[in-house]
């Protein structure tokens, strides 16, 4: 740690402590998710929990820690944030349908054959 | 104001991204995110997907709220999904019947259920209106039906009306 950054009031400190542990944490079990998880449309699901509030309180608690220690507003973790939200939805997207095209072409079991109901 | 700015409402939101991004409001890179920001918005433009008309801001920040509320609550469940005991025993797909037509606000509501965890949109059928969703704790269909049908379809249909 540098100096500057142990010099850091606890009152700054402690919220970006828990804001860092917070979104490792939830990204580490979206990670986890992907072991756990047995099918492929259900292991889509995971990684969203870093993509969501796991980025979210990661940035957070960055923006929150060079504000303080430069005294001023660091903002541009916004751009990062806008980036990943307008992006992941349409990879996530991506591969289930790639997923699921492939599925209906090799005919899976419990696979819908069509968005419209049978 | 058409011709210079088709969308300027885009052309800001690129701007400010910019300025974000070089951190600095000095003339020289502030000139520079302008030219970017008239590009964004002719390239918008030419792609002619029209301009959505956008109504009742109170209800796209109630929306917005929302969203962000349901996301923090989700992200629990599935949090204690992964890590349960039960992992796998609830997921599986749905067809929900959808109002909404206005590709933009299809768009929006694609991207709320795919940041969400635990719903994953997988297809969408433009001739009938039906979307298959996935979803990771799949106990009443009902339920789900009525959430999305409820919660974010009803407020789009006003906002993109």
């Amino acid at each position: 740690m540098t100096p500057e950054a142990a010099a850091l009031p606890w009152i700054v400190v402690v919220p970006v402590c828990l804001l860092l542990l917070i979104g490792a944490g939830l990204t580490l079990v979206g990670a986890f998710g992907l072991l756990r998880l047995n099918s492929f449309y259900a292991r889509v699901h995971a990684p969203t929990l870093g993509t969501s509030y796991g980025m979210g309180c990661i940035l957070l608690a960055s923006m929150l820690f060079f504000s303080a220690l430069g005294t001023r507003l660091v903002i541009h973790e916004i751009a990062i944030g806008a980036f990943v939200i307008l992006t992941t939805p349409v990879t996530l997207m991506l591969v289930a349908r790639a997923a699921m095209h492939r599925d209906r072409l090799e005919g899976q079991r419990g696979v819908p054959q069509a968005a419209r109901p049978d | 104001m058409t011709r210079l700015l088709p969308h300027p409402l885009i052309s800001l939101g690129i701007l400010l991204l910019w300025l974000l991004l070089n951190q600095t409001l000095a003339p020289g890179p502030a000139l520079v995110g302008v030219a970017v920001a008239l590009f964004g918005g002719w390239t918008l433009a030419l792609l002619d997907q029209g301009r959505p008309r956008l109504r009742r801001p109170g209800l796209m920040l109630r929306l917005a709220g929302q969203v962000l509320l349901d996301i923090a609550q989700s992200n629990l469940t599935v949090a204690r999904i992964i890590l349960g005991r039960r992992a796998n025993s609830s997921a599986g797909f749905i067809h929900i019947p959808l109002a909404l037509r206005d590709p933009q606000a299809l768009a929006v509501l694609a991207a709320i259920l795919t940041a969400t965890p635990g719903s994953a949109w997988v297809e969408y059928d433009a001739e009938a209106g039906w979307l298959l969703l996935h979803v990771l704790d799949l106990d009443d269909e009902e339920v789900w039906i009525r959430l999305v049908k409820d919660r974010y379809e009803r407020p789009l249909l006003e906002i993109f009306a």
